[in-house]
């Protein structure tokens, strides 16, 4: 190779261009740059004498503007007076608030699917098989829509109000419940909780290393769980219950007030849960098939019982196996719920580039912000499960 | 080791009869034994088993009430339906055709079955093992195929209408979507993933960027850029076909989901392999097309084939930008005053429908990762 290589490069000229393989790979690259660069350049070129055509000025003031259309959903206080920067913040908060219900709600679904799928019971393992083929095989849009249809038609109008206790309200509008506005000393409650949610960290990290340690097991979730939920209710019980409800009440044509829970949301929540833990179902068999079955028996021959061998030995090996391919199923959900578009949930994809783009044309700034906001949020789900990924993983010594 | 009892071995064998065998308990073994085992083999065991039976018994009485015992089939209008409560089979019967071939003209149909048949076919000629010439039927679907079956949907020649794409739908139009997304992205994908693996950092930076970029995004995130980006980019006047626009937003997503796969295969073949082929004097494509590929694609398959059922599940988005595929043709009759209300009905159709092309699929690869599995399995 290299002796070609020198004489011909020795020969000079055109031929060495073509004959040479290092100058033949710079020639190549030379002409995919410029090709690149000239249809990157065509397409700038093209983009700007059609905005000028019809008028668009680019930039991002827009976003200053008031909006002037409501939000059926939002987390923080939003109004039609409320610029397109705060319905672009409200869109980007309802994404991530579905996407988080939907990991936490399709993770604990398909642990519990997954091993119930290599259980012993015959009835499980096949309910759990049937449940699995069937979800995975029908498409996310479809049962997104079968449900938001489904939830329309079965619940009753406004005027029939199912109502428990006349607080709560179930519409086809949406679930509406009593809802805490908070009174001075209400602070001290999210305190707790951060407080309670430290306490349990650390409380963890000290069971397990006095586990590593000694070998004493220590019952981590049941503390953990009190001092999560303990916490701030011993601090609401301190401070006397600083809040008053606010309770939904029929005015006009919908009810106002309280806790607002809408159709669009329950039914694209429900969809992406049953429909990604079905994925995830089968990641968990499949990280559980990949322990070896002498891990399984040396955990007997320890003594340990069917659940802590699950726990202690099986799962911790198989999250090595389950965690990568867990990561792009986060992801796939966080994506899949721009499928909201379909039945209507104020989410990035269609409020932002749906309703805002339609109202502002500002159609380049629209989709780049969009794709900015899931460029970030994979990024991040990547980073984060990256590193559990390297905590979990086998270190080789 | 000597023997001291002199015993003759010959004449008078040791030998132990046994008596015959008892019959195993009879909780071990038949239907009582499996259900020991399988059922009841512990305390939480049996429990589950009684609240899995329990689950059972509330959920597959009233499907099957829905589906079969409360049912209308008859007649053509929504009266049937209304009074019986159940499944409305009517709706699905009377709305059949529609929501297959959707608004194309009736009389012309079988150029859609035609089209559909030139794929199928020679596609199910392929899948059968032995048969011969599978390279040439290959080729045809990969060039001449393409020509023929646009211009026989499209029409306007030879005394055939034309067929504009707006009256494209139904589930014809998923098919359409699907196959095309299919073939044309798999080439692409294997392109990008010999692009991301490739010396040159350039063309390398472009695929990864590429890649990356599509798979950090929505697949309806990327219709809209084809259906709002797409015009400006290109000069005044030169409009892309709606179905088109979906067409090649489509094909460059999941053409980045292949490549990924394909990379997986890629990575999965030895250096020795590259080495060898480079040691023979090939050149890059020829080691790429006679070393490489073979091996690599041989693993990936059924890899390959869960993108193609999740590009075909994928078909359904192209409703949100406007095209008129066989969920959304069921969602505009659900709206119809004739049939409001009946949607989900269609819905379960539709489902029923994509199942059985998915599950096909799905046990096809597993079949065939059975049949490529080479190694040793426990």
């Amino acid at each position: 190779m290299t002796d070609r290589a020198e004489t011909s490069s020795e020969a000079g000229g055109l031929s060495s261009w073509l004959y040479d393989k290092k100058k033949r790979q710079i020639l190549f690259q030379i002409i995919t740059i410029a090709i690149f660069l000239s249809l990157v350049a065509y397409f700038v070129n093209n983009t700007l004498n059609n905005l000028e055509k019809r008028n668009i000025a680019t930039g991002f003031t827009f976003l200053s503007h008031p909006a002037g259309f409501g939000v059926p959903f939002s987390l923080i206080e939003y109004s039609e007076a409320s610029s397109y920067g705060r319905a672009f913040v409200v869109s980007v908060l309802n994404t991530l608030f579905i996407s988080f219900c939907g990991i936490i709600l399709a993770t604990v679904l398909g642990f519990i699917v997954g091993i119930a799928r290599l259980s012993s019971n015959y009835i499980i393992a096949k309910i759990a098989t049937i449940y699995l083929e069937t979800m995975r095989n029908i498409p996310l849009l479809l049962q997104i829509l079968f449900w938001h249809s489904i939830l329309l038609i079965t619940l009753p109008a406004v005027r029939q109000a199912m109502s428990i206790g006349d607080v709560v309200f179930l519409t086809n509008r949406g679930l509406y419940v009593p809802w805490p506005v908070p009174e001075p000393g209400f602070m001290a409650i999210p305190i707790a909780l951060v407080i309670g949610l430290v306490a349990a960290f650390v409380v963890a990290r000290w069971a397990r290393i006095r586990r590593d340690a000694t070998g004493q097991q220590f019952p981590t979730i049941w503390a953990g769980l009190g001092l999560i939920f303990g916490l701030p209710l011993l601090a609401a019980i301190a401070t006397g219950f600083p809040w008053t409800w606010d309770i939904p009440e029929l005015k006009g044509f919908n009810f106002r007030g309280g806790g607002e829970l809408i159709p669009e949301f329950a039914s694209l929540l429900f969809a992406l849960t049953v429909y990604t833990a079905a994925f995830i179902g089968e990641i968990v068999r499949a990280g559980i098939q990949a322990v070896s079955h002498g891990q399984t028996e040396a955990a007997g021959a320890l003594g340990l019982r069917q659940g802590p061998t699950m726990r202690l030995v099986i799962i911790p090996q198989a999250m090595r196996v389950i965690i990568p391919p867990l990561t792009s199923q986060y992801l796939n959900l966080t994506k899949n719920s721009s499928l909201a578009t379909a039945v209507g949930y104020p989410e990035v994809v269609h409020l932002f580039t749906g309703t805002v783009l339609n109202q502002t044309g500002q159609s380049l700034e629209c989709i780049a912000m969009m794709m900015a906001v899931y460029f970030t949020i994979s990024l991040s789900i990547s980073a984060v499960m990256n590193w559990y990924n390297r905590r979990v993983a086998l270190v080789e010594r | 080791m000597s023997d001291t009892t002199m015993r003759d071995y010959q004449s008078d064998p040791l030998v132990h009869t046994p008596a015959p065998d008892l019959p195993p308990p009879a909780t071990s073994v038949g239907i009582i034994g499996w259900m020991r085992n399988n059922l009841f083999s512990s305390p939480m065991n049996s429990l589950l088993t009684v609240l899995g039976v329990v689950a059972l018994y509330y959920i597959i009485p009233p499907i099957v009430n829905w589906a079969i015992v409360d049912a209308t089939i008859s007649g053509t209008t929504r009266e049937g339906c209304d009074a019986a409560g159940g499944a409305c089979w009517t709706f699905i019967k009377v709305r059949f055709w529609l929501f297959i071939y959707g608004f194309y003209p009736e009389g012309e149909w079988w150029r859609i079955n035609i089209t559909m048949l030139l794929f199928f076919g020679p596609l199910l000629y392929c899948l059968i093992e032995t048969t011969p010439g599978k390279k040439w039927v290959v080729l045809f679907l990969c060039i001449p195929y393409w020509p023929i079956g646009g211009a026989l949907l499209l029409g306007g020649f030879w005394g055939m209408p034309f067929v504009d794409t707006t009256q494209w739908s139904g589930f014809s139009l998923t098919l359409i979507i699907a196959v095309t997304g299919i073939s044309f992205s798999l080439p692409l994908g294997i392109l990008l993933a010999l692009g991301r693996r490739s010396d040159l950092p350039v063309l390398r930076m472009i695929c990864i960027g590429f890649i990356e970029f599509i798979r950090a995004v929505p697949l309806i995130s990327i219709l809209f850029m084809s259906t709002v980006i797409l015009p400006l980019f290109m000069p005044e006047g030169v409009t892309f076909d709606k179905l088109m626009r979906a067409l090649i937003g489509v094909t460059l997503f999941s053409a980045a989901y292949m490549a990924e796969t394909v990379r997986g295969g890629l990575q999965a073949i030895p250096n020795g392999q590259y080495e060898a082929a480079d040691a023979m004097g090939l050149t890059y494509w020829q080691s790429m097309r006679l070393i490489v590929l073979p091996q690599a694609l041989k693993i990936v398959i059924p890899a390959l084939v869960s993108s193609f059922i999740g590009l075909f599940k994928d078909t359904t988005l192209v409703l949100i930008i406007g095209l008129v595929d066989l969920v959304s043709m069921i969602q505009s009759s659900g709206a119809d005053i004739a049939w409001a209300g009946y949607a989900p009905h269609g819905y379960v159709f539709a489902a029923l429908l994509f199942f059985v092309f998915c599950f096909a699929m799905s046990r096809y690869s597993m079949y065939l990762e059975d049949k490529l599995h080479t190694g040793h399995k426990r």
